[in-house]
Protein backbone atom coordinates (compact mmCIF):
# COMPACT_ATOMS: atom_id res chain seq x y z
CA UNK A 1 0.00 0.00 0.00
CA UNK A 2 2.56 2.57 1.09
CA UNK A 3 4.89 3.08 -1.84
CA UNK A 4 7.26 5.49 -0.18
CA UNK A 5 6.90 4.90 3.54
CA UNK A 6 7.64 8.17 5.26
CA UNK A 7 8.34 7.83 8.98
CA UNK A 8 5.31 8.80 11.03
CA UNK A 9 7.27 11.46 12.89
CA UNK A 10 7.98 13.23 9.62
CA UNK A 11 4.31 13.01 8.64
CA UNK A 12 3.63 15.04 11.77
CA UNK A 13 6.43 17.59 11.58
CA UNK A 14 5.89 18.50 7.92
CA UNK A 15 2.73 20.34 9.00
CA UNK A 16 4.76 22.48 11.39
CA UNK A 17 7.12 24.04 8.90
CA UNK A 18 7.81 22.47 5.50
CA UNK A 19 4.13 22.37 4.52
CA UNK A 20 2.70 24.74 7.10
CA UNK A 21 -0.88 25.39 5.95
CA UNK A 22 -0.68 29.15 6.42
CA UNK A 23 2.91 30.05 5.67
CA UNK A 24 3.67 27.61 2.87
CA UNK A 25 0.39 26.47 1.35
CA UNK A 26 -1.32 29.84 1.88
CA UNK A 27 -4.61 28.14 2.78
CA UNK A 28 -7.24 29.16 5.31
CA UNK A 29 -6.56 32.86 4.97
CA UNK A 30 -9.94 34.15 6.13
CA UNK A 31 -9.78 33.04 9.78
CA UNK A 32 -6.06 33.80 9.87
CA UNK A 33 -6.74 37.43 9.11
CA UNK A 34 -10.01 37.89 10.90
CA UNK A 35 -9.56 36.45 14.37
CA UNK A 36 -5.91 37.19 15.09
CA UNK A 37 -6.45 40.58 16.74
CA UNK A 38 -5.55 38.98 20.05
CA UNK A 39 -3.49 35.94 20.96
CA UNK A 40 -6.34 34.35 22.93
CA UNK A 41 -8.76 34.52 20.00
CA UNK A 42 -6.10 33.14 17.69
CA UNK A 43 -5.43 30.27 20.07
CA UNK A 44 -9.14 29.42 20.41
CA UNK A 45 -9.62 29.52 16.65
CA UNK A 46 -6.57 27.29 16.15
CA UNK A 47 -7.88 24.75 18.64
CA UNK A 48 -11.38 24.70 17.13
CA UNK A 49 -9.99 24.23 13.63
CA UNK A 50 -7.58 21.52 14.79
CA UNK A 51 -10.43 19.66 16.49
CA UNK A 52 -12.55 19.72 13.34
CA UNK A 53 -9.59 18.74 11.18
CA UNK A 54 -8.63 15.83 13.43
CA UNK A 55 -12.17 14.48 13.77
CA UNK A 56 -13.00 14.85 10.08
CA UNK A 57 -9.75 13.21 9.02
CA UNK A 58 -10.51 10.28 11.33
CA UNK A 59 -14.06 9.83 10.09
CA UNK A 60 -13.21 10.38 6.44
CA UNK A 61 -10.33 7.94 6.80
CA UNK A 62 -12.72 5.34 8.17
CA UNK A 63 -15.41 5.70 5.52
CA UNK A 64 -13.30 6.60 2.50
CA UNK A 65 -13.54 3.14 0.91
CA UNK A 66 -17.34 3.14 1.16
CA UNK A 67 -17.85 6.51 -0.51
CA UNK A 68 -18.16 6.57 -4.31
CA UNK A 69 -15.64 9.04 -5.67
CA UNK A 70 -18.28 11.10 -7.55
CA UNK A 71 -19.96 12.26 -4.37
CA UNK A 72 -16.91 12.32 -2.10
CA UNK A 73 -16.65 16.11 -1.87
CA UNK A 74 -20.28 16.42 -0.77
CA UNK A 75 -19.76 13.68 1.83
CA UNK A 76 -16.61 15.36 3.15
CA UNK A 77 -18.37 18.70 3.43
CA UNK A 78 -21.29 17.23 5.35
CA UNK A 79 -18.91 15.44 7.74
CA UNK A 80 -16.94 18.65 8.30
CA UNK A 81 -20.11 20.69 8.80
CA UNK A 82 -21.27 18.19 11.42
CA UNK A 83 -18.11 18.53 13.47
CA UNK A 84 -18.12 22.31 13.10
CA UNK A 85 -21.63 22.38 14.58
CA UNK A 86 -20.34 20.37 17.55
CA UNK A 87 -17.37 22.71 18.04
CA UNK A 88 -19.56 25.80 17.75
CA UNK A 89 -22.16 24.61 20.26
CA UNK A 90 -19.40 23.58 22.65
CA UNK A 91 -17.75 27.01 22.48
CA UNK A 92 -21.09 28.76 22.90
CA UNK A 93 -21.88 26.75 26.02
CA UNK A 94 -18.46 26.75 27.68
CA UNK A 95 -16.73 29.94 26.50
CA UNK A 96 -19.47 32.41 25.54
CA UNK A 97 -17.03 35.38 25.47
CA UNK A 98 -14.66 33.75 23.03
CA UNK A 99 -17.57 32.49 20.97
CA UNK A 100 -18.90 36.03 20.69
CA UNK A 101 -15.48 37.41 19.76
CA UNK A 102 -15.02 34.86 16.98
CA UNK A 103 -18.53 35.51 15.68
CA UNK A 104 -19.38 33.90 12.34
CA UNK A 105 -15.84 32.62 11.92
CA UNK A 106 -16.51 29.46 13.91
CA UNK A 107 -19.22 28.25 11.51
CA UNK A 108 -17.00 29.40 8.66
CA UNK A 109 -14.53 26.63 9.55
CA UNK A 110 -16.80 24.57 7.27
CA UNK A 111 -15.34 26.27 4.23
CA UNK A 112 -11.80 26.56 5.57
CA UNK A 113 -9.82 25.21 2.65
CA UNK A 114 -7.18 23.69 4.95
CA UNK A 115 -9.66 21.08 6.14
CA UNK A 116 -11.24 20.12 2.83
CA UNK A 117 -7.81 20.33 1.22
CA UNK A 118 -6.33 17.78 3.66
CA UNK A 119 -9.24 15.39 3.11
CA UNK A 120 -8.86 15.57 -0.64
CA UNK A 121 -5.06 15.61 -0.81
CA UNK A 122 -4.16 13.24 2.00
CA UNK A 123 -6.87 11.37 3.86
CA UNK A 124 -8.63 10.10 0.74
CA UNK A 125 -5.55 8.12 -0.32
CA UNK A 126 -3.84 7.15 2.95
CA UNK A 127 -4.61 4.77 5.82
CA UNK A 128 -6.48 6.13 8.85
CA UNK A 129 -3.56 6.13 11.29
CA UNK A 130 -1.36 8.11 8.96
CA UNK A 131 -4.16 10.57 8.22
CA UNK A 132 -4.67 11.24 11.91
CA UNK A 133 -0.98 12.00 12.37
CA UNK A 134 -1.06 14.26 9.30
CA UNK A 135 -4.14 16.08 10.58
CA UNK A 136 -2.56 16.55 14.02
CA UNK A 137 0.57 18.04 12.46
CA UNK A 138 -1.41 20.36 10.23
CA UNK A 139 -3.61 21.41 13.14
CA UNK A 140 -0.62 22.23 15.35
CA UNK A 141 1.10 24.10 12.50
CA UNK A 142 -2.06 26.10 11.81
CA UNK A 143 -2.51 26.93 15.50
CA UNK A 144 1.14 27.98 15.92
CA UNK A 145 1.04 30.29 12.90
CA UNK A 146 -2.21 31.78 14.20
CA UNK A 147 -0.72 32.38 17.66
CA UNK A 148 2.33 34.08 16.16
CA UNK A 149 0.05 36.35 14.12
CA UNK A 150 -2.17 37.07 17.13
CA UNK A 151 0.77 37.77 19.45
CA UNK A 152 2.48 40.15 17.03
CA UNK A 153 -0.73 42.09 16.38
CA UNK A 154 -1.72 42.21 20.04
CA UNK A 155 1.77 43.27 21.11
CA UNK A 156 2.02 46.12 18.63
CA UNK A 157 -1.63 47.15 18.77
CA UNK A 158 -2.34 46.79 22.48
CA UNK A 159 1.06 46.32 24.13
CA UNK A 160 0.14 42.89 25.51
CA UNK A 161 0.29 39.18 24.70
CA UNK A 162 -2.46 36.82 25.95
CA UNK A 163 -3.84 39.79 27.90
CA UNK A 164 -0.58 40.35 29.84
CA UNK A 165 0.74 43.87 29.32
CA UNK A 166 4.36 43.72 28.21
CA UNK A 167 5.16 47.13 26.77
CA UNK A 168 5.34 50.24 28.98
CA UNK A 169 2.81 53.02 28.46
CA UNK A 170 5.55 55.12 26.83
CA UNK A 171 5.20 52.91 23.77
CA UNK A 172 2.62 54.47 21.44
CA UNK A 173 0.04 51.75 20.66
CA UNK A 174 -0.28 50.99 16.95
CA UNK A 175 -4.06 50.72 16.93
CA UNK A 176 -3.95 50.14 13.19
CA UNK A 177 -2.51 46.66 13.83
CA UNK A 178 -5.81 45.61 15.38
CA UNK A 179 -7.79 46.85 12.38
CA UNK A 180 -8.13 45.11 9.00
CA UNK A 181 -5.10 46.77 7.30
CA UNK A 182 -2.85 45.61 10.14
CA UNK A 183 -4.00 42.03 9.60
CA UNK A 184 -3.06 42.04 5.93
CA UNK A 185 0.26 43.73 6.66
CA UNK A 186 1.19 41.33 9.47
CA UNK A 187 0.42 38.25 7.40
CA UNK A 188 2.29 39.59 4.35
CA UNK A 189 5.39 40.32 6.40
CA UNK A 190 5.10 36.98 8.20
CA UNK A 191 4.98 35.03 4.94
CA UNK A 192 7.89 37.08 3.59
CA UNK A 193 9.91 36.38 6.74
CA UNK A 194 9.25 32.66 6.61
CA UNK A 195 10.34 32.61 2.95
CA UNK A 196 13.50 34.46 3.95
CA UNK A 197 14.28 31.92 6.70
CA UNK A 198 13.62 29.01 4.35
CA UNK A 199 15.88 30.53 1.68
CA UNK A 200 18.66 31.10 4.25
CA UNK A 201 18.44 27.51 5.42
CA UNK A 202 18.61 26.15 1.93
CA UNK A 203 21.65 28.23 1.10
CA UNK A 204 23.43 27.08 4.23
CA UNK A 205 22.85 23.38 3.57
CA UNK A 206 22.82 22.87 -0.18
CA UNK A 207 24.64 19.54 -0.04
CA UNK A 208 22.29 17.98 2.48
CA UNK A 209 19.42 17.65 0.02
CA UNK B 1 -33.67 54.71 1.63
CA UNK B 2 -32.96 52.05 4.21
CA UNK B 3 -32.08 49.59 1.45
CA UNK B 4 -29.84 52.09 -0.30
CA UNK B 5 -28.01 52.67 2.97
CA UNK B 6 -27.58 48.93 3.49
CA UNK B 7 -26.29 48.55 -0.07
CA UNK B 8 -23.73 51.33 0.20
CA UNK B 9 -22.55 50.23 3.62
CA UNK B 10 -22.07 46.66 2.37
CA UNK B 11 -20.20 47.72 -0.75
CA UNK B 12 -17.93 50.42 0.66
CA UNK B 13 -17.84 50.59 4.44
CA UNK B 14 -18.12 46.95 5.43
CA UNK B 15 -16.59 45.53 2.30
CA UNK B 16 -16.66 41.74 2.53
CA UNK B 17 -13.06 41.25 1.47
CA UNK B 18 -11.34 44.24 3.02
CA UNK B 19 -13.07 44.55 6.35
CA UNK B 20 -14.74 41.19 7.03
CA UNK B 21 -11.95 39.07 5.53
CA UNK B 22 -14.36 36.87 3.64
CA UNK B 23 -13.39 35.40 0.30
CA UNK B 24 -9.66 35.94 0.74
CA UNK B 25 -8.66 32.77 -1.11
CA UNK B 26 -10.00 33.86 -4.52
CA UNK B 27 -8.94 37.42 -3.70
CA UNK B 28 -5.32 36.26 -3.50
CA UNK B 29 -5.57 33.46 -6.05
CA UNK B 30 -7.54 34.86 -8.99
CA UNK B 31 -6.60 38.51 -8.83
CA UNK B 32 -3.71 38.56 -11.27
CA UNK B 33 -5.69 39.45 -14.44
CA UNK B 34 -8.46 42.03 -14.72
CA UNK B 35 -10.50 39.92 -17.16
CA UNK B 36 -10.60 36.85 -14.92
CA UNK B 37 -11.29 39.04 -11.91
CA UNK B 38 -14.38 40.45 -13.63
CA UNK B 39 -15.55 36.96 -14.63
CA UNK B 40 -15.20 35.57 -11.14
CA UNK B 41 -16.73 38.67 -9.62
CA UNK B 42 -19.85 38.46 -11.79
CA UNK B 43 -20.33 34.74 -11.18
CA UNK B 44 -19.92 35.27 -7.44
CA UNK B 45 -22.34 38.18 -7.34
CA UNK B 46 -24.94 36.05 -9.09
CA UNK B 47 -24.52 33.10 -6.72
CA UNK B 48 -24.51 35.45 -3.71
CA UNK B 49 -27.81 37.02 -4.67
CA UNK B 50 -29.41 33.61 -5.22
CA UNK B 51 -27.96 32.27 -1.97
CA UNK B 52 -29.25 35.22 0.00
CA UNK B 53 -32.77 34.60 -1.29
CA UNK B 54 -32.81 30.80 -0.98
CA UNK B 55 -31.09 30.61 2.40
CA UNK B 56 -33.58 33.11 3.80
CA UNK B 57 -36.42 30.76 2.86
CA UNK B 58 -34.61 27.71 4.24
CA UNK B 59 -33.77 29.48 7.48
CA UNK B 60 -37.16 31.03 8.16
CA UNK B 61 -39.58 28.56 6.60
CA UNK B 62 -37.83 25.28 7.45
CA UNK B 63 -35.15 25.58 10.13
CA UNK B 64 -36.92 28.03 12.43
CA UNK B 65 -40.40 26.71 11.66
CA UNK B 66 -39.41 23.15 12.62
CA UNK B 67 -37.05 24.26 15.40
CA UNK B 68 -33.92 22.58 14.08
CA UNK B 69 -31.40 25.47 14.05
CA UNK B 70 -28.46 23.10 14.62
CA UNK B 71 -28.86 21.95 11.03
CA UNK B 72 -28.10 25.49 9.84
CA UNK B 73 -24.50 24.99 8.75
CA UNK B 74 -25.10 21.65 7.06
CA UNK B 75 -28.14 22.89 5.16
CA UNK B 76 -26.57 26.20 4.12
CA UNK B 77 -23.50 24.56 2.67
CA UNK B 78 -25.68 22.04 0.82
CA UNK B 79 -27.81 24.87 -0.56
CA UNK B 80 -24.73 26.67 -1.81
CA UNK B 81 -23.19 23.58 -3.37
CA UNK B 82 -26.38 22.62 -5.19
CA UNK B 83 -27.04 26.22 -6.22
CA UNK B 84 -23.61 26.47 -7.81
CA UNK B 85 -24.26 23.19 -9.60
CA UNK B 86 -27.65 24.41 -10.84
CA UNK B 87 -26.27 27.74 -12.00
CA UNK B 88 -23.53 25.91 -13.87
CA UNK B 89 -26.00 23.61 -15.66
CA UNK B 90 -28.38 26.46 -16.41
CA UNK B 91 -25.69 28.71 -17.86
CA UNK B 92 -24.27 25.86 -19.94
CA UNK B 93 -27.67 25.17 -21.55
CA UNK B 94 -28.83 28.74 -22.06
CA UNK B 95 -25.74 30.73 -22.87
CA UNK B 96 -22.68 28.84 -24.11
CA UNK B 97 -20.57 32.02 -24.56
CA UNK B 98 -21.22 33.06 -20.96
CA UNK B 99 -20.48 29.52 -19.86
CA UNK B 100 -17.15 29.59 -21.64
CA UNK B 101 -16.34 32.88 -19.97
CA UNK B 102 -17.39 31.86 -16.47
CA UNK B 103 -17.03 28.09 -16.71
CA UNK B 104 -13.83 27.55 -14.81
CA UNK B 105 -14.79 29.91 -12.01
CA UNK B 106 -18.16 28.42 -11.18
CA UNK B 107 -17.04 25.31 -9.25
CA UNK B 108 -14.56 27.43 -7.27
CA UNK B 109 -17.37 29.47 -5.81
CA UNK B 110 -18.63 26.68 -3.53
CA UNK B 111 -15.55 26.94 -1.34
CA UNK B 112 -15.63 30.74 -1.26
CA UNK B 113 -16.26 31.56 2.37
CA UNK B 114 -17.87 34.87 1.42
CA UNK B 115 -20.97 32.99 0.26
CA UNK B 116 -21.47 30.98 3.43
CA UNK B 117 -20.50 34.07 5.42
CA UNK B 118 -23.25 36.00 3.68
CA UNK B 119 -25.87 33.38 4.52
CA UNK B 120 -24.70 33.20 8.14
CA UNK B 121 -24.46 36.95 8.62
CA UNK B 122 -27.92 37.65 7.27
CA UNK B 123 -29.32 34.91 9.50
CA UNK B 124 -27.40 36.31 12.47
CA UNK B 125 -28.62 39.86 11.89
CA UNK B 126 -32.18 38.71 11.36
CA UNK B 127 -32.59 40.45 8.01
CA UNK B 128 -35.95 40.39 6.27
CA UNK B 129 -36.26 38.87 2.81
CA UNK B 130 -35.65 42.05 0.83
CA UNK B 131 -32.86 43.13 3.15
CA UNK B 132 -31.14 39.77 2.62
CA UNK B 133 -31.32 40.13 -1.14
CA UNK B 134 -29.95 43.69 -1.07
CA UNK B 135 -27.23 42.52 1.30
CA UNK B 136 -26.38 39.73 -1.16
CA UNK B 137 -26.15 42.05 -4.14
CA UNK B 138 -24.09 44.56 -2.16
CA UNK B 139 -21.70 41.88 -0.97
CA UNK B 140 -21.26 40.65 -4.54
CA UNK B 141 -20.63 44.12 -5.94
CA UNK B 142 -18.18 44.88 -3.14
CA UNK B 143 -16.34 41.62 -3.75
CA UNK B 144 -16.14 42.29 -7.50
CA UNK B 145 -14.87 45.80 -6.92
CA UNK B 146 -12.14 44.73 -4.50
CA UNK B 147 -11.10 41.93 -6.86
CA UNK B 148 -10.92 44.18 -9.92
CA UNK B 149 -8.99 46.94 -8.12
CA UNK B 150 -6.56 44.35 -6.81
CA UNK B 151 -6.11 42.80 -10.26
CA UNK B 152 -5.38 46.24 -11.70
CA UNK B 153 -2.72 46.90 -9.09
CA UNK B 154 -1.16 43.48 -9.55
CA UNK B 155 -0.88 43.93 -13.31
CA UNK B 156 1.18 47.03 -12.59
CA UNK B 157 3.10 45.27 -9.85
CA UNK B 158 4.51 42.78 -12.33
CA UNK B 159 6.71 45.55 -13.68
CA UNK B 160 7.98 46.48 -10.23
CA UNK B 161 11.13 45.17 -8.61
CA UNK B 162 9.78 43.25 -5.63
CA UNK B 163 12.17 41.61 -3.10
CA UNK B 164 12.46 37.90 -3.92
CA UNK B 165 11.08 36.63 -0.64
CA UNK B 166 7.99 38.81 -0.80
CA UNK B 167 6.98 37.75 -4.30
CA UNK B 168 3.58 36.09 -4.62
CA UNK B 169 1.42 36.00 -1.53
CA UNK B 170 3.60 38.34 0.54
CA UNK B 171 3.42 41.41 -1.65
CA UNK B 172 -0.24 40.73 -2.49
CA UNK B 173 -1.13 40.83 1.19
CA UNK B 174 0.84 44.01 1.78
CA UNK B 175 -0.92 45.60 -1.20
CA UNK B 176 -4.23 44.46 0.26
CA UNK B 177 -3.24 46.13 3.50
CA UNK B 178 -2.84 49.48 1.77
CA UNK B 179 -6.12 48.94 -0.07
CA UNK B 180 -7.90 48.18 3.20
CA UNK B 181 -6.36 51.31 4.68
CA UNK B 182 -7.79 53.45 1.92
CA UNK B 183 -11.20 51.78 2.23
CA UNK B 184 -11.21 52.79 5.89
CA UNK B 185 -11.66 56.30 4.57
CA UNK B 186 -15.26 55.40 3.73
CA UNK B 187 -16.03 54.73 7.35
CA UNK B 188 -17.37 58.19 8.09
CA UNK B 189 -19.82 57.83 5.20
CA UNK B 190 -22.59 56.00 7.03
CA UNK B 191 -22.56 56.59 10.75
CA UNK B 192 -21.60 60.24 10.49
Amino acid sequence: MAKTPTPLGKEFTKGLWAQNPILKQVLGMCPTLAVTNSAVNAFAMGLATSFVLLMSSTLVGLVRKMVPSQVRIAVYVVIIAGFVTIADYFLRAQFPDISRALGPFVPLIVVNCVILGRQEAFTSRNPVGRSIVDAAGMGVGFTLALIVMGSVRELLGNGSVFGVTLLPQVFERWTIMLLPPGAFLALGVLIGTSNLIAARRQRRAPAAQ
Amino acid sequence: MQYLLLFISTVLVNNFVLSYFLGICPFIGVSDRISSAIGLGLATTFVMTMTAAVSWFINHKILIAFNVPFLQYVSFILVIASLVQLVEMFVRKTSPPLYRALGIFLPLITTNCAILGLALLSALRDYGFLQSVVFGIGAGVGFTMALVIMAGIREQLELADVPVNLRGAGITLITASLLALSFMGFQGLIKG
